[in-house]
């Protein structure tokens, strides 16, 4: 029974979100900490080096770790206020019971294990093993990530296992693998110094990694122009060479014209396209009538600053073109990514000094977490689910028979829609938060509420464990030992600081103690997080994310390694591709034709105006951190709805004033905001809240048909000015999620 | 006299075209216990309604300082170095002549403590050859802490600039403001 068991104000009122604020003197111990711990921050996908200081098993302020080469101290606000999170009055100490009209009852560790795994039994006797699904993330590190993909399909022994990397990194994950066999960026940040031209497309760098922002000024002050592709003017846009403000949903109607430019003024590097890669003139057919001005009608771009960008791009001699959630959250987030990447090999800069091209990974270990195996269709070292030669090398490194080996399961969106329909029962999660982070998170809600039984994992209780019947205490990214690998594919070591607190437990022993009780303890038998990271490199050897020659040694003596690294004596591989070698089965890098669609949602005479979502700089993701920490939630204490002033003249709409916001799927109040760094046609709201502040209340769930990306970034909505003005509203208003 | 590895080659600029308004500065100068968690530093939109830009104020610790000048109770001075310090706390009489007398807005009124408080430059950092916070932790590095030869290098198109002109009054700064280059001041009027 996974609703409710009280008022979600009461549940609140009890386990938060509250906001935790260090003490005016600061925390006792901090000028003389016992122990300052080298590791990294828990948020991006920058994984920024930094020093945790600890004063008796307590952390007690951070310290910049300056010799850490990516970002040498800097940090954002996140990381700063990182360590708040540690010592947090709302912290899980104790295993959680739901009791129906009460609220949680603090349990025993054996008894929710047992209680788990009768249900767990019971589920998968009556409904079929796949009935019971589980949902992990890629906040984990790459040992947990790992270990999550062999308990599902060895003790848990079920086909339905995915992650929140499925609202993240997979359409360009899915691109990528189409276009050069290997998914990961080219070239590490520090090719961005001398790039001439860099393009930066849905990716609010300033906010979402704003140390990355460092290396492009870099690059800026040796002559680089930078081109960002943005409906709005993000920090990054506001002194950019050239802003290109999208109409949201229209990006690859973008690329396909200035690739198709490129070619009518022959700004292409024959030799490469000729020798290296596959697809070209089927590609250029595809756009063969995507004029400058047809691309102005579709996208809302002046053709002016199209054919702008086009020329930069086709003149340069090196280049770097990044992108993010802003042109992959889509049902054509593949298609996007592709567009991207046949701009990049028509012009041949790849594989050489300052020439690359990456998505930005947003998670903080979202690079590493979809590459070991907790993706329904993957098994680690990337290796495809699907792939009977594939299954058979991991059986093997699992002990394991092939044939007991659950085939592929379905992604995350989809096991929500199989939940509302009734043929999955029961759920286990970690790391995961679908009722902020997924879209028309009503729905998902009525989804959550129609289990039969729901075990959760997490340290603080968000607003989807609070539906849990079980809530397990499990550990913060500073209490256990690891590795994650950062969006440049560095793989670099977390370091443990302290225990956990309480009775709560290391998750990675709470998933040994529940595999063993599900009868598969023999396969689970480690010591350490290093043992696991040595079964692993062995499960990735020659998959194309090969780890097998990356060792906690080696990753301490280089402050990180790069994978590819097939061998112990291999230094790991900052650039892919120098010797032209793709890792496609032809050796050749892949052009895809990409014909415009339009997104799934468009607006009409009844939802005249296109809602847009994203991020702030001082929250992240579905703010279960960050939402509990003063100075952060201070600084965006709630969302207000982005609206050009020419849009709220329309309306009648005044600063602050709220504004009824209307999609097919949901309606609610938010403050209006407004301002000229918008288009006038797109209104924005940022997602990091639950209930009715959530901007996922709205969104579709409509799905890219190859990577089920959700299109957060686009739905059509109406807007009504209320007349009445803005009071911030209270904890438990807008964190109510029922 | 203490003990001090105060490097004295080592300046601060402010690049305003690279502040991404995030606030890390504000929230790591706040870290320091001397300060009572409050921020030193401050960041400011423009005018949000017609753009995304934001200023960083941080004190630019003037060679004359007009706040050490006015304060009654001798509680501000310059050093050897050129920092001028936050108010000694057994002097201040809480009098806001500084706040008012600052040509940049940097001191502010504590009303809880009732005792001026600024920026002193983290000099327990530098004075142990540290960075201060805010330039170390700055993502952008819009906050820049180092040598002159250091920023020119890295920093081809830019000059930095430290004297600044209010009407008639010049005022020069140990903090320098980056500007376009060939740039030798910057007038306010």
């Amino acid at each position: 029974m996974a609703r409710l068991p009280v008022a979600a104000e009461q549940l609140i009122e009890q386990y938060g979100p509250s906001l935790n604020y260090p003490p005016k003197e600061g925390y006792a111990g901090r000028d003389e900490p016992d122990k300052e711990v080298k590791t990294h921050c828990c948020f991006c996908g920058m994984q920024c080096g930094m020093k945790l200081l600890v004063k008796e098993n307590k952390v007690v302020g951070f310290e910049p770790w300056m010799e850490f080469p990516y970002n040498e101290g800097r940090l954002c606000p996140k990381g700063v206020e990182r360590y708040l999170q540690n010592n947090h009055p709302d912290r899980l100490l104790h295993p959680l019971q739901r009791e129906e009209g009460k609220g949680f009852r603090q349990v025993s560790w054996e008894a929710s294990m047992e209680r788990t795994v009768a249900e767990i039994k019971r589920i998968q006797s009556q409904y079929g093993n796949d009935a019971f699904a589980m949902l992990s993330g890629v906040s984990l590190t790459n040992e947990k990530s790992y270990l999550m993909g062999k308990f599902a399909r060895v003790a848990l022994k079920t086909a339905n296992l995915d992650y929140n990397g499925r609202l993240c990194m997979v359409s360009a994950g899915a691109g990528n693998k189409k276009a050069f066999g290997l998914d990961r960026i080219s070239n590490t940040f520090e090719d961005l110094e001398r790039a001439e031209v860099i393009i930066v497309t849905g990716a609010n760098v300033s906010e979402t990694f704003p140390t990355l922002t460092h290396w492009i000024w870099r690059a800026r002050d040796y002559g680089a122009k930078l081109i960002v592709i943005d409906p709005r003017v993000i920090p990054l846009a506001r002194t950019a060479d050239l802003h290109l403000p999208v109409r949201p949903g229209t990006d690859s109607a973008l690329y396909g014209a200035m690739l198709k430019y490129l070619a009518d003024h022959d700004m292409l590097d024959h030799d490469f396209i000729d020798n290296h890669t596959s697809g070209f003139q089927e590609t250029l057919d595809a756009v063969k009538d995507y004029t400058l001005e047809w691309a102005e009608e579709i996208t809302g771009i002046e053709k002016q600053k199209i054919e702008l960008a086009a020329q930069w791009w086709g003149k340069a001699s090196t280049s770097f073109l990044l992108h993010a959630r802003g042109i992959e959250h889509h049902t054509k987030g593949v298609d996007n990514v592709l567009g991207c990447i046949n701009l990049v090999l028509a012009t041949g800069r790849i594989g050489r000094p300052y020439c690359g091209y990456g998505t930005i990974t947003g998670q903080g270990n979202g690079q590493g977490g979809r590459e070991h195996g907790h993706k329904c269709d993957q098994l680690p070292g990337n290796r495809d689910i699907t792939n009977p030669e594939h299954r058979k090398y991991i059986a093997g490194v699992w002990g394991i028979e092939e044939k007991d080996m659950p085939g592929k399961g379905l992604t995350a969106y989809e096991l929500i829609e199989a939940i509302h329909r009734g043929e999955v029962k029961g759920l286990i999660s970690i790391c995961f938060n679908p009722l902020v982070s997924l879209p028309n998170n009503n729905y998902v809600r009525e989804a959550f509420e129609k289990l039969e039984f729901y075990a959760c994992i997490d340290f603080f209780m968000n607003e989807t464990s609070r539906h849990a019947d079980i809530i397990f205490p499990g550990s913060l990214q500073e209490e256990e030992e690891g590795t994650v690998t950062s969006a440049e594919g560095r793989v670099i070591r977390i370091r443990k600081a302290v225990d956990c607190p309480g009775e709560a437990r290391p998750d990675t022993s709470i998933i040994l103690d529940l595999a063993r009780r599900l009868g598969a303890g023999d396969k689970f038998n480690y010591q350490t997080s290093e043992d696991i990271f040595n079964e692993l490199r062995v499960a990735s050897k020659g998959g194309t994310a090969d780890y097998y020659g990356i060792t906690y040694q080696k990753i301490e003596d280089n402050m990180g390694v790069f994978w590819p690294c097939p061998s112990l004596d291999h230094p790991g591989t900052k650039r892919l591709w120098e010797d032209k070698k793709f890792n496609t089965p032809d050796g050749k890098a892949h052009f895809n034709p990409v014909k415009y669609r339009p997104p799934e949602e468009v607006t009409d005479a009844e939802y005249p105006v296109v809602m847009t979502t994203g991020r702030v700089v001082s929250q992240y993701l579905s703010g279960t951190q960050t939402r509990r920490i003063g100075k952060l939630v201070d600084n965006y204490p709630e969302p207000k709805v982005e609206i050009h002033p020419l849009l709220a003249e329309k309306y009648g709409i005044r600063q602050n004033e709220l504004v009824q916001v209307t999609t097919r799927r949901s309606s609610a109040a938010f403050p209006a905001n407004i301002v000229e760094t918008i288009r006038t046609d797109t209104i924005f709201l940022p997602y990091h809240w639950p209930g009715r502040k959530s901007a996922n209340q709205f969104t579709t769930g409509s799905l890219d048909p190859i990577s089920k990306i959700p299109e957060f970034k686009v739905c059509a909505c109406k807007l009504e000015g209320l007349g009445t003005f803005h009071e911030p509203s209270t904890n438990s208003a807008a964190y109510k999620s029922s | 006299m203490p003990v001090t590895n105060y490097i004295t080659n080592q300046e601060f600029f402010v690049d305003m075209q690279r502040c991404i308004g995030c606030k890390a500065c504000e929230m790591a100068c706040a870290e320091c216990e001397t300060n009572g968690h409050e921020s030193m530093i401050h960041v400011n939109y423009i005018d949000r309604a017609t753009t995304i830009q934001t200023t960083v104020q941080v004190c630019m610790h003037c060679d004359d300082p007009a706040c050490a000048n006015v304060c009654p109770a001798d509680a501000i001075t310059k050093d050897e170095f050129g920092v001028v310090h936050t108010a000694n706390t057994s002097r201040c009489i809480g009098c806001s002549n500084c706040v008012m007398a600052c040509p940049f807005g940097v001191p502010k009124k504590n009303e809880t403590y009732d005792l001026m408080m600024k920026c002193n430059m983290c000099y327990d950092r530098t004075s142990a050859g540290k960075k201060p916070m805010c330039a170390t932790v700055c993502p952008t590095q819009a906050l820049y802490y180092g040598t002159r030869e250091e920023i020119a290098k890295m920093r081809p198109n830019s000059t930095p600039v430290n004297n600044f002109i209010f009407g008639n009054e010049k005022v020069s700064t140990k903090v320098n403001i980056m500007m376009p280059k060939g740039a030798v001041e910057l007038r306010v009027d």
